[in-house]
């Protein structure tokens, strides 16, 4: 192209300020250009490590679920949608299903309810503010691992505290972890203790944003502290509140440690939720394929709980 | 006044009934730490330690390499904290500050690594970890964890809340985005770093699925996994896993003292403002 413009004789001024515009117009794509490659050399780290632990181990367990597996995990045969269909029918997903769920109804709206009333109650506290915010947020810090063994300890049906203070207080013992009636129920009490400590933060956080004007001009209204809490506190806070829902559903669908160490899934499959049923399927058991079509089974559920929440509850969160 | 000091009092009077029982089960476990094992195995059980022994820690110590676990695991979970920081920044800075093609598709691509379970992606993972060799190894514990999108979108919401102008103002000092990523916007957001950190180390400390299924040989436990096997050895009494319960507990609830400011206020800025 400089050639073509050097042969044809054209006015000097115009011939100098061509090329200056044009150079500068290429030095500006080149710098774009440069942007978009230094851009993607920022992302490659994330990419690179997504796409090796989630998005190809995603589709190779959508590949693993129709194949039948050796003991060694290898590949056995191609056996099209048998593990689902056995899984449907055997009644082993409607049962681990039907004991997730319950575990998640056990936990959750009591989780969510408790560390609501504790962080409404610190945020107006004038003095020991403190102190409270570390005693509720303290159960962050325990791991499931620490946590569930100290809660075996607790439960102990006949050394343990929780019978003993029973006892004091003039009451029968409860078998706790080994009946199968309590034994979920027990497992959902620690696990809402557990849980306390993130919830509490979040919802410590998300009262942290609504700003005090807000009370105060409330207050000189005449509003009580009922109505303060219904129409403030509440909406103010639902976008906080649907957050920790929506993690908190997931996280209960995906509960494995306490269950492990606490009832390995007993008594009588009374607390064989789903993870734990995958775990035994896939480690125990060494059938890879199975294991991979139940946990894509549990990906489908949690997607669709998630996208439902996100459908229905979602209208009731107020959106600055 | 009168009706708001004794509406305070009440304040008090319940979030005190309800620090027992929370306060109760950590408590329980620096107490047991302490007791005989005689102490410790009694019924009724009692309700605060008439015992104080300390060798109980020492023979923690002899009984399982819990030193060994705990240095492990705080090896680990620094490798990830660090290596979470770093992806987690720079695809943060490009989504918040860069003009790119594809971004909003590289974005939602980014958010969809969240929904995914964790739980979908472990076999395949641990074969993956297999093949590798990675098996019981650190690179086993700690690559696969090295990004993650919910750090990702934390950082993003943050320095998108950084002046416009500061950049516009570096650039036309000539500036270029490595030189302003690394010298404007890391040191102010720091804040979300920090909080960054301490969320991702807690994480990792307490893992306990992936640590149980790809570690077998001692010298590669982790903390969490050292507990449980303090409680299935026979021989040990409770009050040596109460111990190492405290042990190990010790580290993150010293992170938590002086790391909750920091959580509380760096979740409020970061997660939830869209």
């Amino acid at each position: 192209m400089s050639e073509l413009e050097q042969a044809i004789p054209l006015s000097r001024p115009e011939s100098r300020t061509v090329p200056a515009v044009r150079s500068r117009r290429l030095s500006l794509h080149r710098l774009k250009l440069r942007e978009q490659l230094l851009a993607y050399l920022f992302l490659a780290p994330s990419l690179v490590l997504f796409g090796v632990f989630l998005f190809y181990p995603l589709l190779q367990s959508v590949y693993l679920s129709l194949h039948s597996t050796d003991p060694a995990g290898r590949i056995a045969g191609f056996i099209g949608f048998d593990n689902f269909a056995a899984l449907l029918s055997s009644g082993l997903f409607l049962k681990g299903i039907k004991v997730t769920a319950m575990f998640t109804l056990l936990t959750v709206p009591a989780g969510i309810l408790v560390s609501l009333v504790l962080a409404v109650l610190t945020r107006h506290l004038l003095r020991g503010k403190r102190v409270f915010q570390l005693i509720f947020s303290l159960p962050v810090v325990m791991a499931v691992g620490s946590a569930a063994v100290i809660w075996k300890f607790l439960f102990h049906p006949t050394l343990g505290m929780l019978n003993y203070l029973l006892e004091l207080a003039g009451l029968p013992p409860v078998a706790w972890l080994i009946n199968p009636d309590t034994a979920l129920l027990s497992v959902s009490l620690m696990t809402v203790w557990m849980n306390l400590g993130f919830n509490y933060i979040m919802l410590s956080s998300g009262l942290l944003g609504i700003p005090e004007e807000l009370y105060e001009s409330a207050r000189m209204d005449g509003a009580g502290g009922s109505t303060l809490l219904r129409r403030i506190t509440l909406p103010l806070l639902s976008p906080t509140l649907f957050f920790v829902l929506v993690v908190s559903v997931i996280g209960a669908f995906q509960t494995f440690g306490q269950i492990n160490i606490l009832t390995a899934g007993g008594p009588i499959d009374s607390t064989n939720v789903f993870v734990y049923s995958i775990y035994r399927e896939a480690f125990v058991n060494f059938r890879f394929g199975m294991g991979s079509a139940q946990a894509l089974l549990l990906f489908v559920v949690i997607l669709l709980l998630t996208l439902i929440q996100f459908k229905w509850v979602e209208k009731k969160v107020h959106y600055q | 006044m009168n009706i708001r000091i004794q509406k305070q009092l009440l304040r008090v009077v319940i979030l005190a009934a309800a620090a027992v029982p929370v306060l109760y089960p950590v408590l329980y476990s620096f107490f047991m730490a302490v007791m005989t094992p005689e102490e410790a195995s009694a019924y009724p059980p009692s309700l605060v330690p008439h015992s104080f022994r300390l060798d109980n820690f020492r023979e923690v110590f002899a009984t399982v390499p819990i030193a060994t676990f705990i240095g492990n695991t705080f090896l680990v979970s620094a490798i990830v904290m660090l290596g979470q920081l770093i992806t987690a920044s720079l695809a943060a800075y490009a989504f918040a500050r860069m003009s790119f093609r594809g971004k909003s598709l590289m974005f939602g691509l980014f958010m969809a690594t969240m929904m995914v379970p964790w739980e979908v992606t472990m076999i395949p993972n641990y074969m993956t970890v297999r093949s590798l060799g990675w098996l019981d190894t650190y690179m086993g514990l700690t690559v696969p964890f090295l990004a993650t999108a919910f750090g990702t979108f934390l950082l993003r919401q943050f320095f998108l809340q950084v002046p416009l102008e500061l950049f516009e103002a570096a650039r036309m000092d000539g500036c270029g985005h490595v030189r302003y990523f690394l010298q404007h916007m890391l040191p102010l957001a720091r804040p979300a770093l920090g909080t960054l950190a301490v969320y991702s180390f807690l994480n990792m400390y307490n893992a306990y699925l992936w640590p149980l299924l790809i570690t077998s040989s001692k010298s590669m436990r982790t903390v969490q996994i050292g507990i449980s096997m303090l409680e299935f050895q026979e021989a040990t009494s409770w009050n040596l896993v109460f111990a190492g319960i405290t042990l190990v507990l010790l580290p993150t609830l010293l992170l938590l003292v002086f790391g909750l400011k920091q959580l509380v206020r760096g979740m409020a800025a970061g997660a939830l403002k869209g």
